[in-house]
Parts: structure tokens; sequence; C-alpha cells
């Protein structure tokens, strides 16, 4: 039978016959007309792009990557100088999208989760503040927003008039400078031992979830790990003579030196960034524990189940299947809104980009960068929820 | 069929569920008006109502579901007061079947069956699981251990709550309004595992209107109507003699048709 030939299928004759009427026939016959219709479109676009370039005598290609850059930029996590080349004063600036983006999501999550818990309080004022938060927040344009609080931080006083809230911790004008410590041997010893605690919590939980299963005795996990990850390495801290050099920041005659200095720019645009995605989150929030109906936590609390195991066990691998898809897309919405940096000059990869783009003049190149550099970012943001997503889904039927 | 049943009201076994003076508000709303009540160990007891006459409230303060405001209860020798302990304690021997069955969607049937007993009676899984099935043969569905809740039937659901209920080797069985959410068909596989609960001597409360399922096991029918219990006597002299006009026009109502 598996050797039948596939035209058997139709009754003799019908294949023969081509007719427009056949749904077929007319889906094969729109996409040709689509697809050459595409084709043009790029063939004039790739044609025209390329005439124009040569007519104004601009070059194209990457390797402007390599010349030297120039270009002064106000903040970098790597070493770098206005003598480095193009590509490093790229590199800077997605560092720079990153810590805004990885920070941003970071910090609007464990608010926007507070704020939405507290949106379902019993606790008339704090549900009513929350709701005021949430309304007001995100129907405020972000723009106007980043401005305010870039603003409102451009007040501060010059240097000589810092404000001085703790001891060494100086807040003016350039940002907020305070100590920071120093790199030691010792210092790495008890990070590396915060690692290794870490990764032994992990352990200890896969033993004591199997141990439970076989025995039906539970595991103080939670306090372990606490020990694990925080008593241990400040054991250590200890033990090593407790010794922590800090840079501390010096009051100049017209700056402040020393210590780590934390930029207005990059905190408007934190604040900003933080406070308008938690007013999202915070509804994501809340209509996720919503939609798990009240019903659920009675049965848990009828069956014996404490409050917290309850909320882990019933509660949120329901609400979590409501509360991640919408999720996902607002940790992509913070990755794409920081690029709004550009406005209140945070030197974001589309700030860096955009400048380098008015160097060179090389636009297609420049706009190419940034498009590949956020198309990179989000469809792992997307591919990494996904991925969460499948785990804790539903199988339900 | 009643005679199988030993009457356990009026005989010296220990007290399951005691309420004094039982008052409740929501609000300015007097839910429960000065209920007075014993339930002795092996007793079952029918309570039946007009909807908003407070029974599903009075059931659900016996497990804490609902807050008593002046009065005392005790529970299993146990009085339920603030004390988160004690109320942890009372709901570990104290099941509830709900109307609309409440089973986690998020687990399988065999899962429904096994959290509370791994997580609150520290049971290790396999032996969780050898109960759970079990309970699952005593209400005849061990066949859909594997499947989601929303696999199930409303009857079969329901089923698997109250087997879901009876894992935890409960003392004591609250039912409220068990065989409302069902469509007719399915009434009656639910109320077989009930009356054979009942034949081996659990201590049951049940709000329902079953009055068939009341007549058959019940020691004695409640009737409470606006928050105060009415009348209670055992089930020949509820339905043959109701004292007040209030449980007869009830009766009339509820009676119609059967």
């Amino acid at each position: 039978m598996a050797t039948a030939p596939r035209s058997a299928r139709r009754p003799p004759g019908a294949g023969v016959k081509l007719s427009f009427n056949d749904p077929v026939v007319r889906a094969i016959f729109w996409q040709i007309v689509i697809v050459g219709a595409v084709g043009l479109v790029v063939w004039w676009l790739v044609g025209n792009t390329v005439r124009n370039l040569e007519a104004r005598r601009i070059a194209s290609g990457f390797d402007y990557f390599w010349r030297e850059a120039g270009l002064p930029i106000g903040e970098a996590m790597i070493e770098y100088q206005p003598s480095d080349n193009y590509f490093r004063a790229l590199v800077v600036g997605v560092l720079n999208t990153l810590r805004i983006a990885v920070v941003s999501i970071v910090l609007a999550t464990i608010l926007g989760t507070l704020i939405g818990v507290a949106r379902l309080s019993r606790n008339w004022l704090v549900a009513k503040l929350a709701s005021v938060y949430v309304e007001t927040l995100r129907n405020l344009p972000l723009l106007l927003q980043l401005l305010f609080w870039y603003s409102v931080l451009q007040s501060l006083p010059p240097p000589r008039e810092a404000l001085n809230p703790l001891p060494h911790v100086y807040l003016f004008v350039r940002g907020l400078q305070m100590p920071w410590p120093q790199w030691t041997p010792e210092l790495g010893t008890v990070l590396a031992v915060m690692g290794i605690g870490i990764v032994a919590s992990f352990l200890v939980r896969g033993w004591a979830k199997r141990r439970q299963m076989l025995t039906g005795e539970q595991f103080p996990i939670g306090w372990t790990a606490v020990g694990l990850v925080v008593a241990l390495p400040l054991a250590v801290f200890v033990m090593q003579g407790a010794n922590l050099p800090l840079d501390v920041p010096t009051l100049g005659r017209f700056n402040i030196t020393g210590g780590i200095l934390i930029t207005p720019e990059f905190t408007a645009l934190l604040i900003g960034l933080v406070t308008y995605t938690a007013a999202f989150i915070a509804e994501i929030v809340r209509s996720g524990i919503q939609a798990v109906s009240h019903g659920q936590t009675e049965a848990a609390a009828a069956l014996g189940l404490k409050r917290g195991q309850a909320l882990r066990l019933v509660i949120l691998p329901q609400a979590l299947r409501v509360i991640i898809p919408p999720m996902t897309s607002q940790y992509l919405n913070v990755t794409k809104n920081s690029s709004l940096a550009v406005a209140i000059g945070y030197p974001d990869i589309v700030s860096i980009a955009n400048t380098i783009l008015n160097q060179t003049g090389q636009a297609i190149e420049g706009i190419g960068t940034i498009m590949a550099v956020y198309l990179t970012v989000s469809l792992s943001i997307s591919a990494f929820m996904n991925w969460y997503n499948r785990r804790i889904a539903l199988r339900e039927r | 069929m009643p005679a199988s049943l030993a009457p356990a009201h009026n005989t010296g076994n220990p007290i399951a569920v005691e309420m004094r003076g039982l008052n409740k508000w929501y609000g300015e709303f007097h839910v429960l008006r000065d209920i007075n009540l014993t339930v002795r160990k092996g007793e079952r007891l029918v309570i039946c109502g007009p909807s908003g006459s407070g029974k599903s409230t009075m059931i659900r303060c016996i497990n804490r579901l609902e807050e008593h405001q002046t009065g005392t209860l005790m529970v299993d020798g146990i009085e339920l007061t603030n004390d988160v302990r004690n109320i942890d304690a009372i709901r570990r021997e104290v099941g509830m079947v709900f109307q609309q069955f409440n089973l986690f969607p998020h687990l399988t049937v065999l899962e429904n069956l096994t959290l509370a007993p791994i997580w609150v009676r520290k049971v290790p899984k396999k032996e969780a699981e050898e109960a759970a099935m079990y309970y699952l043969e005593r209400v005849k569905i061990p066949e859909q251990a594997a499947k989601y809740p929303g696999q199930l039937s409303g009857g079969q659901q329901q089923r698997v709550a109250i087997a879901r209920s009876l894992c935890m080797k409960p003392k004591i069985m609250l039912f409220d309004e068990p065989t409302s959410a069902l469509d007719p068909e399915m009434i009656k596989e639910v109320l077989d595992v009930m009356v054979e609960l009942a034949r081996e001597g659990m201590t049951m409360l049940c709000v329902t209107h079953e009055m068939g399922f009341a007549r058959e096991v019940a020691d004695a029918i409640i009737f409470m109507d606006r928050g105060e219990i009415v009348e209670s006597a055992p089930p020949s002299t509820f339905f043959a003699n109701p004292r007040t006009d209030r449980l007869k026009l009830f009766l009339s109502q509820i009676l119609r048709g059967h």
C-alpha cells in the first residue's frame, strides 16, 4: 500500500483539471504573487540604497568598527577611553543597556508584586494607595516621567554644598557618591564561599525533597539556605579578621573623588523605568492571584495546610500560569523602553550608536547594530520566559 | 435500611462538636443567632433550611473558614479560639466537602489525594499513594487516579473530593451542599458514597436538601431559618410532625413533586 502513487487517491481525471475555483490553485497563485511583490520591493530598496551611497561617497561595511572613536562616554562598566575604537564604545553601550534592563526588571518585579498584593489588601488605606499609584503611574507617558525624575535630580546642589545624609555618602548634582569595598583576596574568599553556599543550598533542597518523599520527614530548607548563603560567608569574613578596606569618597574643592558614583542619568532612568513598569506588573500580579478562586484557598485550609504551604503548593502554581506570559511582555517592554535613555543622556546602546552614526554617517550599519542588539536581548528574554512558562504550565487536561 | 444504623444520639458517646450561645454578624447582618448544638461521635446530622438561613455559615465555623464572634465552640475537645495551633489541630481532624468540589486543577487526582497527607501528616509518598488508592477504590474510581480533575464528570470530581478528605483520616466530616452543583443523574453516585460512610460510623454534619438521604441516615435533622435553629428532631417526627409554621412551609416547598 505504501508504494501506491499519491495521485491514486484522487478520483480518475480530477487531478488534471486546473481551475481558479480550486482553493489549492488559488492559494498557490496568491503565494507566488506575494513572494514576487516582496522580492520587487527588496530589489528596489537595495538598489536605491546602493546607488545613493555611491552618489554621496559614503563607505559601507563594518570596517569603521575598528577606527578610533574619539567619543567621550559618561559612564562605562569596562575600561574605556575616547581613544578606544568604535566597537568598544558599542560594547560599553550594550553593557549599559543590559545593566539598566537587568536592574530595572529585578526591582520592578519586586515593587510590582508588593503593590499588586497591596491592592488586594483588606486594609482600606493600603488598597486605595496602591490603586492610586497604579492609575497615576501607568497613565502618564514614560518619557514625561523620565524628564521629571531627571529634573528633580538636576536640582541637587553642586559638589561643595553636597548633601551628606550619612557619613561619607554625598548626594549632589553629579549623582550619589558612596564608599565601596576595595578588592582583597579575603573578599574573594568570602564571595567564593557564598557561591559554594548557593550551590550547596540547591543540593540540600534536592536531598530534602527525596528524603521527604521516602520517609515523610520535612527539612527546614529555607533556614538552611540562609545559613549557607549568609551566615557561613559572614563567619568566614569574621574569621579572617573582619577586614574590609573601603574606598571612601573625599570632598575636594570642585569635585568629590573616590568611592563609587551612581550618576543622576542612571538613577533617573532607573526610578522612571521601575516605578512605571511596577504599575503594570502590579496589575498582572493582582489579576493572577484573583484568577485563582477563593475555593482553592478554603479547600487547602480545610485540609490543614498552613497559609504558606497553601500559597506555595496550591495558589502560586495556578497564579503563575496566568502571570508569566504578560510578565514576559513587561520584561521586553522594560528593555525596549530603556532606549528612552537618549532623552536624559544616559549612554545606552541607542545613545552611543546614534552618536557614532552622526560621526561616521553610516546610518544603515548604525541602525542595523541597534536592531541586532535589541533583537538578541529581546529574543533571549522571550526564550527564557517561554522555557519557564512551559515548565510551570498547567497540564490540567 | 435505617435499622442497620445504630442511633448515636443520646448515647454516652463523647461529644464531637459543641456550640454554646454562638453568634456571628456580617456587619449589621446577624447571620447566626445564639446557636446551641451538640453532636456526639458517630452521630449523623442533616441541616436544612431556606437559602440565607445561616446553615453553611454554621458548619463553616467548625473548621474556622468562618469566625464566630461570641459564644464557645468546642471541636473534638479543643476550643476554637484565635490560637493558630488550635485551628491547625482542628483542621487536621475535620474533613470538608464543598458544593463546588474545589479540587486542585493543577494536580492529578492522585496528587490531590496525597498533597495534605504528605505535607500535613508527614506521611512518606509511597504510603500516602497506597492510602489514596484505597480511598479511590472506596469511591469506585481507582482508574481515574492519573487524570486531572478537569477530565472528570461532576459526580466523579465530588467523589474524589470526598476521598481527598478521607485521606486525612478525619474524625468529623462536614458536607456543604455536596450535591447541589451536580446533574440529577450524578447525585445518586455521590449520595451512595455518603451513605456508606455514615454506615461505617463517621461523625457527619451535612447541609443538604436531599430529604431521602436525611430520612435514610440522619440521627437528627435540624431546620434553620434566619440564623437560628428552629427545630431539631429525628427524621420520623421531623417530617411527620413539624411543630412550627416555618418548617411546615419549608417542607411543603421542598417536598413538592417528591
